[in-house]
């Protein structure tokens, strides 16, 4: 074997080493969060748990249905509110934008990325909270979904906008001129044909966004009033629900892992499978949905 | 060769560090171990640093973990001290009878609510009332016609705990009510939130906030030395039979003139 060859042999190795390390922590993160979450299974039920209302661990009452609730409404709040605004960001970059005006814009979004999520969450607590409470509703503080959806619909912006610009941009510059050679104007060049070529890569983009707002932990604390209650519309418009306090399945785990014992603590390992779970299955059958539409195409 | 050779040195100086990490988490020559409360927790560090700069040989570490944490590395033997922002529940006695209780201090929990909310005074009924959420609107208790929005700790604080054991009885705190994981969270959330209502450890008060009269007697250091403040709270040392001669030295100084005198001077009330 000559010197190179050994080099490229050691290389191979380093690297699989690096992959198989990876593959190693999210299992033994796994096996160690279930391990502790055996007794919490087995002495309040899997059912129980997933469908009780109330949690009120100093009387023995284990339900996180509220929790499941409050984090699949955040999210979609936060999507909804976020995913329009980041496709906007991502467009106006890569096919709108002048050089001088994304030289400001682009460090400015990636700035968003780097800004510790406590000062989000003490942000949301000292301007949007109050903002929030202006809605002239019946039992509004401003704690509560809507500002924890706008709150994080703000943080998941740059996860977005940049993942689906660089999707954007990865479209073959021949479908661009393709569609201009046959008379398309900007808007219909970008609805019609560069959206649709990158649609598997910005629905990577909402998906890493999903992941990145269903872990959100301590801003969501700060915002969100972290009442163990399930969301409720307080008037007849259904949307109010979104002034409703809720608490995340993370919060759940964050605010009370310091003080629990026993069972209790067991419960929020518990909390933590759920999570677990929850994101995989997310994030698998968003890998489905991407891969189906690929092959319909075909 | 020297490139394999690199690699694997680099391999087993990482197990070396890894083996180093593991050594010395179980391998502490500490002489006094302290666990327990958050909210004692800075008192016990300054009390510590004070005892160890005048006694040799004594190392005392101080660590968190939450009173009912405290309680129980004290009665399993993990901390020599454990430390506790509330009683020792009956419950844990029956579990280990020969738990010892040394009150090294005592903290008031203050009622208080949004400065503009102008209430000034409520009963301890009127204020189990509004905890245990029979009491939603303000004009119940002699405010204006607005909903009253509850703040409280998370499950298993100490503070939540004392004000659970001193003023709700057998009372729930209602599951509507705005959750803050600590003092200064719970301070903040009630100064931004007009008509809120909370209960704040005494070391925390300041002009953010209201405090509230109860029954007539106001939160007030002096209320509560004398007695006539009902909330007050102790904050304790557990033990589990005798400390040892090294705890014993250290809870000696906390008891005594000097150690009182660094009680005091942290806002919370002396125990003689």
């Amino acid at each position: 074997m000559t010197g190179k060859q050994r080099l490229e042999s050691v290389v191979k190795y380093v690297l699989m080493f690096s992959a198989l390390m990876s593959i190693l922590i999210v299992v033994m993160i796994g096996i160690f969060t279930f391990r502790e979450a055996i007794p919490a299974f087995r002495e309040i039920g899997i059912i129980k748990l997933l469908t009780g209302t109330v949690w009120r661990p100093g009387q023995g009452q284990y339900g996180i249905l509220a929790m499941i609730a409050g984090s699949g409404l955040v999210t979609l709040g936060a999507v909804v509110i976020g995913v329009p605004l980041a496709l906007g960001c991502a467009i106006f970059l890569s096919e709108i934008a002048p050089p001088a005006v994304k030289s400001i814009v682009r460090p400015s979004i990636e700035l968003l990325a780097g800004i510790p999520s406590v000062v989000y969450g003490l942000f949301g607590m000292v301007v949007i909270v109050p903002l929030v409470r202006n809605i002239d509703v019946p039992g509004n503080t401003g704690f509560g979904l809507l500002s924890a959806s706008i709150v994080l619909a703000v943080m998941i912006l740059p996860t977005i906008s940049s993942v689906s610009e660089y999707a954007i941009r990865s479209v073959p510059k021949r479908f661009r001129e393709g569609s201009f050679a046959m008379g398309a104007t900007k808007w219909e060049t970008m609805t019609k044909v560069i959206l649709p070529g990158a649609r598997s890569g910005i629905m990577s983009a909402i998906i890493l966004g999903l992941g990145r707002a269903l872990g959100e932990t301590i801003a969501m604390i700060m915002v969100i009033g972290n009442s163990v209650i399930i969301p409720f519309a307080s008037t007849d418009n259904p949307l109010s629900i979104f002034l409703s306090r809720a608490r995340t399945l993370t919060g759940n785990i964050a605010v009370e892992i310091n003080y629990a014992t026993g069972l209790h603590e067991s419960a929020l390992f518990a909390t933590g499978v759920i999570l677990f779970i929850l994101i995989m299955l997310m994030n698998s059958s968003a890998r489905m949905l991407i891969g189906r539409k690929k092959w319909e195409k075909k | 060769m020297k490139l394999i050779l690199k690699g694997s040195s680099l391999l087993t100086s990482a197990l070396f560090v890894l083996a180093i990490m593991g050594f010395s988490s179980s391998a502490g020559a500490a002489d006094v171990i302290v666990a327990g409360s958050t909210t004692v927790q800075p008192l016990a560090e300054l009390l510590a640093e004070s005892y160890e700069s005048f006694t040799d040989g004594v190392t005392i570490i101080v660590q968190g973990g939450g009173s009912s944490v405290g309680v129980k590395s004290a009665a399993n033997g993990t901390a020599d001290i454990g430390m506790a922002s509330r009683e020792v529940k009956n419950s844990e006695f029956e579990e280990h009878p020969g738990l010892a209780v040394h009150t090294i201090a005592r903290d008031g929990i203050a009622i208080v609510v949004h400065p503009r909310s102008g209430v000034t005074s409520l009963s301890l009924e009127q204020v189990r009332g509004i905890f245990s959420g029979e009491i939603t609107n303000w004009n119940e208790v002699g405010g204006e016609n607005t909903p009253v929005i509850v703040v409280s700790r998370e499950e298993g604080s100490g503070t939540r705990a004392a004000f659970e054991d001193m003023v709700m009885d057998d009372a729930l705190i209602c599951l509507g009510a705005i959750l803050q994981p600590s003092n200064g969270a719970v301070r903040t959330t009630v100064s931004i939130t007009p008509s809120s209502i909370a209960y704040l450890s005494f070391g925390y008060m300041d002009n953010s906030v209201a405090p509230v009269s109860i029954d007539g007697v106001s939160p007030t250091v002096a209320n509560a030395t004398g007695g006539s403040y009902p909330v007050v709270r102790p904050l304790n040392m557990i033990t589990l039979g005798q400390p040892s001669e090294a705890a014993a030295g250290w809870l000696g100084f906390i008891l005594g003139e000097d150690g009182q005198a660094i009680v005091v001077s942290e806002g919370y009330l002396p125990v003689n």
